[in-house]
């Protein structure tokens, strides 16, 4: 276990050194820095040069990556368009999306694995096709779309929330970003639940189970639940990365100022420093995410042993 | 086995009431092709002590039988249409779910035959054993631990107080059979249901196993009943035979003269089937045709489009014969069982000459 760990771990160096390589390309390939500083405007052109020879913009693509990745290196991400120090962008916005994440995971394990168990065990009943019907209609519709229109009737006719959130982003005011993030998901997850659950029910340990004369509650949480959520587990964690990413349409929506909102900022004005930092440090997520799952799959499913 | 004189009855019970009387079940699946008539009539009884082995096909309803008697049965598809299943004189199919359940696994428990997929795969054999004592007596966690402990020593799985939290995948196919032979043995239970429980095994582990079996049955005076399709294994174990074929029983009799003598053709055939080293290199004999579709059970007697017997007799297509006594408490469902087992008389005494 041990070794597989660090076999994992060394993995993501050569993931985290191409993936910063490409974003920095992409981030370079999208035009000149200093005109999208200055907006409108055109910079005076003494002050103009200053900038890039400040930001090394005059050097090749490889140098300008090695100065880059030397300063992260030191903890120095940059500054951002508007003089602040990125790292100290991060340490606004991360927990603000880390805490819309959770609220979404939250909704997608609890109502997700909810109406899974419930439509797994009453298949082609009415409640099994209402709610897949439900998850096909929430799977096609946009985020966008799903998330102005809860918006609007939550927030701004019944007044049950906040419309927008404040800077603050307390986890009351995330409840409905939160949901809208997760509506997506949730769907998948119900769906995954429900054919596992449906796959398991006639499995032989389940008749045992049933056999030995355990209380249907029993046999459904103990026997059948826990085998059919490994493949659920997976999805979620997985997931967690994607959520963090995703988060750029609700954020902007509900105007919640977290990873989402200072991307999208950093994109506007080309702002490498913005867009490569806060996009590595989404990667690493993701990538430790990733490392999580496989490591949970073999706690919930004990024929799975890494070495 | 009731007339054997080591036998003590117990106290609860009178030797003469069966532990388990079923009369006239009937089982059917309903499914898109239409009805499978899987049990059409089944009437058995075991005592406390007894091991009855139901032989059969695949398809033929043994296992069907023994699902309906423990209520483990699909339903849907499944439905018990007709019958009872008395248990200590009360008829299983008539209780509320939940007194049924408290049965399950205590008074009545299952082996089943692959134990590798019977078994919970994420939990140990220590958490599935204990299981029945926590859920059924209450026990607490330490207490079904060790419970689970001493039921691994019982049926001789070396160094129990390890393997305890091992899971099932980390077991042998024999010390897993042997795991769910504990399983069910765990509340000591009047009566356990073995569905083919030594097919999965090698030749070797198959005696081991089946020995083990029996002699729990012995120690606790258990009534048994056998679902397997292996003579071999039936002739060292069992007390009476029932032979189903398409749903209904063709043939009861104790389990030696059933082999001596077999009064029904399909008994006959099966007999015939079995490989045997006084006829080696010889091709084995196999019954002509395949069982019955369960939709379509064909008119009078099941088995007569395979029959030998049957060949040119009206009765055979036309009439359902009915499991009657013939000689020496034997039953037969066979219009000519005279025959079939005059035959066999003659074969057997040429032999012996």
């Amino acid at each position: 276990m041990g070794r597989y760990v660090i076999r994992r771990l060394l993995q993501m160096i050569p993931v985290f050194i191409g993936s910063t390589f490409l974003i920095f390309f992409m981030v370079y390939a999208l035009g000149d820095p200093v005109a999208a500083l200055f907006g409108d405007r055109a910079p005076d052109p003494a002050t103009a040069a200053q900038i890039r020879r400040d930001l090394h913009l005059n050097d090749s693509l490889g140098e300008q990556y090695l100065i880059y990745m030397r300063n992260i290196f030191t903890g120095d991400f940059g500054t951002a368009f508007n003089g602040q120090a990125v790292t100290s962008l991060m340490g606004s916005a991360f927990p603000v999306t880390i805490r819309l994440t959770l609220v979404a995971v939250v909704f997608e394990v609890v109502i997700g694995i909810a109406l899974g168990v419930v439509t797994g065990l009453r298949r082609g009943r009415p409640v099994d096709t209402g709610v897949l019907l439900l998850t096909l209609v929430v799977i096609s519709v946009p985020t966008f779309v799903t998330g102005y229109v809860l918006q609007y009737i939550f927030g701004v006719r019944l007044r049950w929330t906040a419309p927008s959130v404040s800077p603050s982003a307390p986890v009351g005011e995330l409840l409905l970003p939160g949901l809208v993030l997760a509506l997506v998901s949730l769907a998948y997850v119900t769906r995954l639940t429900r054919t596992s659950i449906a796959e398991n029910t006639r499995a032989d340990y389940v008749r045992t189970a049933v056999a030995k004369g355990l209380p249907q509650r029993r046999v459904i949480v103990r026997h059948l639940l826990r085998n059919s959520l490994i493949p659920v587990v997976t999805f979620i964690g997985t997931d967690i990365g994607a959520l963090m990413g995703g988060a750029i349409v609700t954020e902007r929506i509900f105007n919640i100022h977290g990873v989402g909102f200072q991307l999208y900022q950093g994109i506007l004005r080309n702002n490498a420093p913005t867009v490569v930092g806060f996009v590595t440090i989404l990667v690493l997520v993701f990538l430790i995410a990733n490392l999580l799952v496989d490591l949970l799959y073999a706690v919930l499913d004990p024929r799975i042993r890494y070495a | 086995m009731a007339t054997s004189p080591d036998l003590v009855p117990t106290p609860a019970q009178t030797p003469a009431d069966p532990l388990l009387d079923v009369r006239d079940l009937h089982v059917e699946f309903r499914t898109r092709d239409g009805v499978a008539k899987a049990v059409n009539g089944v009437n058995y009884t075991v005592h406390a002590g007894e091991t009855l082995a139901v032989l059969g096909e695949s398809g033929s309803g043994k296992s069907v039988t023994a699902q309906a008697i423990m209520g483990i049965l699909d339903t849907p598809p499944g439905f018990v249409t007709r019958g009872q299943v008395l248990f200590q004189g009360r008829d299983l199919l008539t209780m509320s779910a939940e007194e049924r359940r408290k049965v399950r696994g205590a008074r009545i428990a299952m082996i089943f035959q692959d134990a590798l997929s019977a078994l919970n795969p994420v939990l140990t054999v220590g958490e599935q054993l204990g299981e029945m004592f926590r859920v059924h007596r209450g026990a607490s966690r330490k207490e079904a631990r060790a419970k689970a402990i001493e039921l691994m020593d019982r049926v001789r799985i070396p160094a129990a107080r390890d393997r305890v939290r091992d899971y099932p995948h980390q077991f042998s196919g024999g010390m897993r059979q042997r795991v769910m032979i504990a399983m069910a043995m765990a509340l000591e239970p009047d009566l356990i249901i073995a569905d083919e429980p030594t097919t999965a095994l090698d030749v070797t582990v198959q005696a081991q196993v089946m020995d083990l079996l029996a002699e729990l049955q012995r120690e606790f005076t258990m009534g048994l009943i056998l679902i397997t399709h292996d003579l071999g294994v039936v002739a060292d174990v069992a007390d009476k035979i029932a032979v189903m074929y398409a749903g209904r029983i063709v043939e009861t009799a104790p389990v030696h003269d059933i082999y001596r003598a077999p009064a029904h053709p399909y008994t006959r055939g099966l007999l015939r089937s079995i490989p045997r080293l006084d006829r080696k290199g010889r091709e084995l004999y196999a019954i002509k045709g395949l069982p019955p579709s369960l939709l379509h059970i064909p008119p009078g007697c099941p088995f007569h489009p395979r029959c030998a017997q049957a060949r040119g007799r009206e009765l055979c297509r036309s009439d359902l014969p009915a499991l009657l006594p013939v000689v020496g408490g034997r039953a037969s469902a066979c219009h000519f069982w005279k025959e079939t087992l005059g035959d066999d008389n003659a074969a057997a005494d040429r032999a012996g000459a």
